[in-house]
Parts: C-alpha cells; structure tokens; sequence
C-alpha cells in the first residue's frame, strides 16, 4: 500500500479512482500522565508522554484508513490529510482522509 | 490564607522563569544546530514532484507535543489585559513547528530522501482536565518524501 499526500504518484498512471477513504481513532489521555503533565508544565518543555500517544493513535488511524482502502481493492492513498481535534478536555481525535485509487505497474 | 496562595503563585512564577527560560534556550540552540545538518534535505510546499520515474515517495511525519511553562503562561494572562503580542507564545510555537519539522526531516533521512514535497502543519491545543489554564500545544508536519529508486 502506498500512502503520500501528493495528488499525483511520480511515474505511475491511476487507473482508477475509488473515493474517499478515511480512519479515525479517538484516545484519552491517562489520568496519572495528565496530572505528571501537569507538574511539567510548570517548567515548560516537551511532553514525551503525549508526542507518543498522538504518534500511536496516528498510526492506528493510518492503519484503519489502509484497510479500507484495501478492502475496497486499491493499491495506493493519495493526497492524504491529517486532522486532529481536541473533543472534549483529555481527549483528542485524530482523522486521517485520502483518495482511494490503483495505480498500474506497481511492480517495478 | 492569601499571602499562602501568594506565596506559592510567586515560586511557581520564579519557578517557571528559571527553569523554563534555560530548557528554552537549550532547545533553540539544538534546533539551529540540527536545522544546520539537516539542511542539505529541502522540504517545500510544492505540489507537484518531478515527474522524471526517478523517484518514489513515501509520507513522512514528525510530532511534538509542548506545554508552555508558568512564567509564560502568567505573562500572557497579564498582557491579555491590554492586548499587543504575546512573545512568550510565539517562541513556544516557533520552536515546536522547527521541532516537529526536523523530526520529519529524521525520518525522512532514514529513509535516503532527497526532497521532501507538500509539506502540512497541523497545530493543536489538547489542554487536559487538569490543566486548562496551561496551553498544551501539539504540532505535527507531514509531508511527502522523494527518494531515488537506486538508493533502494
């Protein structure tokens, strides 16, 4: 599966256009992080803690937006867009959308 | 009873300066320092990749996720009383867009790319229940790298 957020795959065709695909994943925060956070945040500074929970729940999104597509027969996503939303204090979605399409001669 | 809150408001404030400002002047000088090496991978805006069958492409991405420290956080409550810029907030997102953008540039190096096209920035405010005062701001840049088929 090829996944890019160009619109266009260099070298190859798209033989067909399939739709829109998407996959979200909505996680909350641990409560004992949120309130280590909380202590950091007195300081300022990068929360590890965090980059790593949104970087899973991206990566869990990808993954139900790619087997949608492939559900559905295609072989590549392109133009892919990321959005994230804060839903309610603690939790945040994360959405990921893309065209669905195959391309030809993927072998090479 | 008040003096107390008083009190504490201050350490955290001298608390925030302190420590805060020193994390932040380490953090810009690593990212210049970074940024240096890591120029010789442009990425950029545009759209459309050469279109000559040398390369393939892959999303790359890189996040960060950044709290603001309560020095800052009490200077822009201040100066939301009189409006004008917030300093204290642009450096904080100035540094996690850079950040974010040199985590992807990493991933993207590991891969051999030469260029990376369409590069997105998404920023985010994910404030927690116990936190809402305190901005937690989540920045993350993707974008679409280019590798030659022969490095593969």
């Amino acid at each position: 599966m090829f996944i890019s957020n160009l619109e266009i795959m260099t070298g190859k065709k798209v033989i067909k256009h399939l739709g829109l695909v998407q996959g979200s994943s909505v996680r909350a925060k641990h409560a004992g992080k949120d309130i280590m956070a909380g202590i950091k945040n007195m300081f300022g500074g990068e929360l590890k803690a965090y980059t790593e929970l949104l970087h899973e729940s991206r990566e869990e999104a990808t993954s139900r937006m790619i087997e949608q597509a492939e559900s559905i027969g295609a072989n590549a996503v392109l133009n892919v867009r990321y959005s994230t939303s804060s839903i309610t204090a603690g939790a945040a979605e994360i959405y990921v959308y893309g065209t669905a399409v195959i391309l030809d001669n993927l072998g090479d | 009873m008040i003096m107390e809150q008083l009190l504490i408001t201050i350490v955290l404030v001298a608390l925030g300066y302190f420590f805060g400002r020193r994390a932040e002047n380490k953090h810009i000088k690593s990212i210049i320092e970074r940024e240096a090496v890591m120029n010789q991978l442009p990425a950029m805006a545009g759209r459309f990749p050469p279109q000559n069958g040398k390369y393939h492409q892959q999303l790359v991405s890189g996040s960060v996720v950044i709290a603001n420290d309560y020095f800052k956080t009490f200077v822009a409550g201040l100066r939301n009383l009189f409006g004008g810029k917030i300093t204290a907030y642009e450096t904080l997102l100035d540094r996690a867009r850079r950040e974010a953008v040199l985590r992807m540039k990493q991933e993207a190096q590991s891969l051999g790319a030469e260029l990376i096209f369409n590069v997105k920035y998404e920023t985010s405010n994910i404030s927690g229940q116990y936190n809402k005062r305190m901005p937690v701001i989540e920045v993350h840049a993707y974008g679409t790298a280019l590798m030659e088929y022969s490095t593969k």
